[in-house]
């Protein structure tokens, strides 16, 4: 009996060899169990080593494994083979990111914004370790939790068509961090984040397509982060403009 | 392959997880005069912390104690744990979690706003603090994202260290691929620091990410420091079968019972008893884990395991905990159980197997973190510090990465603010024959040898020699095989010539320090004449403190690993018979 397989679509690009990226079909055995990164980890060790992805945790928490997965973006290692059947799958780079070799795109804008928003607890004061933890009540983790799930797979960067339009829009993931520390009960730096997130390219880029939230993984919720931070920019500017000395929220 | 010229830091952290983003921040905390790079193979968000489950030891309560945490922790080491160490562990564990906190890592909270602690296997209070079931993707993204606020600190990702510089008997460097655009550099520095973690990919059946190669302990290895205890590796009693992802102790913890075919909880056949409904410290489900996992075994050889298609495997039975408990502490658990074997464990068990998933080995070092090397630190799963001894407990590991990647960051921050700056001209000409030698060797190389061939082979010899069940003959064996591949190795041929993002370099590179770790378990493991811990052998049962309470060191030599030993320091808890 001939083993059932399945064809995978996969775009390559050789920079200084290919002008623009190719496709190339791969037939692999169709297993149940498999999922689309079992079916690029055969090809690469059995059929052709150069493919190249990036991967490595293989349970949905290292965010390493995005791709666009039939135009959709996936994780790679959750996306199974089952339901794709029966193909072909077309596997390509995540969309609006520099592709910098087959499925293996350029993550330098992302971490470079990251740092931008101050992805830290900032503290007027901080509390000497000697004196123990920030109290904080499970309703008080509560309200920033889901904003702390972000595992920076990029697939909320891939479906924004604002990002793809304009790559200086900081973005869903770097927004709901931002929005994650102004949430919580111990930081106290909105302040210092908030010019960052609303400026021009901050959160008024969004016009809440809310792709960002259906494709995140992890089940955050980003386009709701920035929607509350536009909220809330909106009024500190018109409390800056009704109280020109400064408005204490 | 071209180059670039030599990159300078007063300290490099070579591994972006846990342990090396604590060194660096350490390192920076230290003195803002120094200059600190984290190198590592992948970004630092996608290190193999990110999956990290359970929680993080440390004594948080009045009920609990620091000679308990010692006292639990040596005894599920079965001794072997040097005892000083464990000492200004346990010490310093507290402090650590808490600056975590003040870090921002979002810890679960009791009603009154303290963080939380759940019970954990072979611990006898209540001492593991925990984020849900993603503890260690939380503190993970935590100390990254506090160390972006550090301007000291810059960042090499997606190289890859593919040798230490070594003058006059002194670290100095590493020479290192730019994976972006295959430049070979070399990046040199007073003090580096190896938080590379483990190497649990040496076998075929493992919780451990892709990356989890042994790339930083055969980095010491080959530049001639010892590696110790290897042949202690750790089985996860409860991964899933087929992928092995793991199902965490935690799990265990809030209450899930392990059940047979039969649906019998068969621990208590085991001395772990009794069968208690509620969940009883050091009893039962939350025995330690090398035990947990001979049960297992025994049960399978006894034929009262399920069969399945990749093999044996028996019930973790979470039903009884309830949809608001499992989704409140154990939602990664749902989620993996849902997505990989299409089970929810709110209505029914999920199906596990023991796992490897740790080592307790790696680079040797002292209670600072120094390795015998000069100028070479290590801390994490990478190193062997040694609190583990021959079986870990379960979220001591985490707090492990806390404390002695701060410990590694002083101390190799204290070094480098002493040493003068490392000289060029050797440092080129070093980086210049790494070059030649990768070219040589794998860019350029025709051999007819395929990774994944080797690759699976030297899995398969594993998992036959170095298994929960261990004995002379198959040892041997395995030894023989790993030799013969090490031959096969040397006639590698790559189909990726490219200098950009090759991957199959990096496999290439990793699988070369497979093949030393490996040797390294397999060599240490066969001469270990004694069980004791994780390493069980048939034809030696018993533990043999006369001829064997010491640690082992393995040393590379061209042949093959060359074994010896050192003391273990005992301070105030004689060895005694392991019982739970």
């Amino acid at each position: 009996m001939t083993e059932e397989t399945i064809t995978l679509e996969v775009t390559r690009y050789r920079p200084g060899h290919d002008r623009e990226p190719r496709t190339e079909s791969f037939s692999v055995p169709y297993r149940k169990d498999w999922v689309v990164l079992d079916a690029l980890n055969h090809i690469k060790d059995r059929v052709d080593g150069s493919l190249t992805y990036r991967w490595s945790c293989r349970m949905g928490v290292c965010g390493s494994c995005g791709m666009m997965v039939n135009g959709v973006p996936k994780l790679t290692c959750s996306a199974f083979l089952r339901d794709y059947h029966p193909g072909p799958i077309r596997v390509e780079p995540l969309a609006n990111f520099p592709v910098i070799r087959d499925l293996v795109v350029a993550l330098d804008d992302f971490m470079e914004k990251l740092r931008r928003v101050k992805p830290w607890l900032i503290r007027e004061t901080e509390r000497p370790v000697s004196e123990g933890e920030y109290r904080q009540t499970p309703a008080q983790l509560d309200a920033y939790k889901q904003f702390s799930m972000c595992i920076n797979c990029m697939l909320c960067y891939a479906a924004c068509p604002v990002y793809g339009l304009e790559p200086a829009f900081l973005g869903p993931a770097a927004i709901a961090l931002a929005y994650r520390y102004n949430l919580d009960s111990r930081d106290e730096g909105y302040r210092v984040r908030e010019p960052i997130v609303s400026d021009s390219v901050g959160v008024w880029e969004c016009t809440f397509v809310g792709e960002c939230s259906v494709v995140c993984p992890k089940g955050v919720d980003p386009a709701a982060a920035i929607q509350r931070s536009k909220v809330a920019g909106a009024k500190d500017w018109a409390l800056s403009v009704l109280m020109p000395w400064g408005g204490r929220k | 392959m071209p180059g670039n010229d030599a990159y300078q830091h007063d300290v490099l952290v070579i591994g972006g997880g846990g342990a090396g983003l604590r060194a660096a921040i350490a390192a920076a905390e230290e003195s803002g005069r120094l200059s600190i790079a984290v190198l590592s193979k992948v970004y630092p968000m996608r290190s193999h912390t990110v999956s990290a489950e359970g929680g993080t030891a440390a004594v948080m309560r009045e009920n609990d104690s620091l000679d308990t945490h010692a006292k639990d922790t040596i005894f599920g080491s079965d001794f072997l744990a040097d005892q000083d160490v464990v000492e200004a562990f346990v010490k310093e564990a507290p402090g650590q979690v808490i600056q975590l906190e003040h870090w921002g890592c979002p810890w679960s909270r009791d009603p009154d706003g303290r963080v939380s602690v759940r019970p954990f296997g072979g611990m006898t209070v209540n001492r593991t603090l925990y984020a849900a079931d993603k503890t260690g993707f939380h503190m993970l993204h935590a100390l990254f994202q506090t160390s972006l606020k550090y301007d000291s600190i810059v960042r090499y990702d997606e190289w890859f260290a593919t040798s230490l510089l070594v003058e006059d008997g002194r670290v100095c460097g590493v020479a290192a691929v730019n994976v972006h655009d295959g430049t070979v550099s070399a990046i040199t520095a007073k003090a580096i620091i190896i938080c590379t973690g483990g190497g649990g990919r040496v076998f075929p059946f493992t919780t451990n990410a892709a990356i989890k190669t042994g790339d930083g302990m055969a980095l010491a290895y080959r530049a001639g420091a010892p590696l110790k205890d290897m042949e202690f590796v750790q089985y996860h009693p409860t991964g899933l079968p087929g992928t092995g992802i793991l199902i965490t102790e935690a799990s265990r913890g809030e209450g899930g019972h392990l059940k047979n075919k039969d649906g019998y909880r068969y621990l208590q056949d085991y001395g772990l008893g009794p069968a208690t409904d509620k969940p009883v410290h050091r009893k039962m489900e939350l025995g330690p884990r090398d035990i947990l996992s001979r049960c297992h075994m025994q049960e399978y050889q006894k034929g009262r395991t399920f069969e399945g298609p990749y093999g044996h495997y028996v019930h973790l039975d979470l039903r009884h905990l309830g949809e608001k408990l499992i989704d409140k502490n154990l939602p990664f658990v749902r989620e993996l159980a849902k997505n990989y074997v299409g089970i929810d464990p709110v209505y029914e068990p999920i199906p596990v197997r023991p796992v490897v998933h740790y080592m307790m080995g790696g680079v040797s070092t002292d209670i600072t973190a120094k390795t015998p090397l000069e100028g070479l630190y290590a801390a994490g799963e990478a190193a062997c510090v040694s609190i583990n001894g021959a079986n870990r407990l379960g979220s001591n590991s985490l707090t492990e990465l806390l404390v002695f990647g701060a410990r590694a960051g002083q101390s190799a921050a204290r070094h480098a603010l002493e040493r003068p700056a490392v000289k060029s001209n050797p440092v080129a000409q070093l980086v210049s024959d790494e070059r030649k030698r990768l070219d040589t060797r794998f860019l350029r190389a025709d051999g007819r040898e395929r990774i994944a061939d080797i690759r699976e082979e030297l899995q398969k010899a594993m998992e036959e020699g170095c298994g929960i069940y261990r004995e002379r003959a198959t040892m041997e064996a395995t030894c023989k095989t790993l030799r013969e591949l090490r031959g096969r190795f040397a006639r590698i041929g790559l189909s990726d010539r490219e200098a950009v993002f090759n991957t199959e370099l990096i496999a290439a590179l990793e699988l070369d320090s497979m093949l030393d770790v490996a040797e390294a378990v397999a060599n240490s493991a066969l001469l270990r004449e004694e069980s004791r811990g994780s390493h069980t052998r048939t034809d030696f049962p018993k533990r043999d403190d006369a001829r064997f309470l010491k640690h082992t060191l393995a040393y590379r030599t061209p042949d093959g690993p060359r074994i010896d030993y050192l003391p273990v320091t005992i301070t105030r808890w004689p060895p005694e018979e392991r019982k739970y």
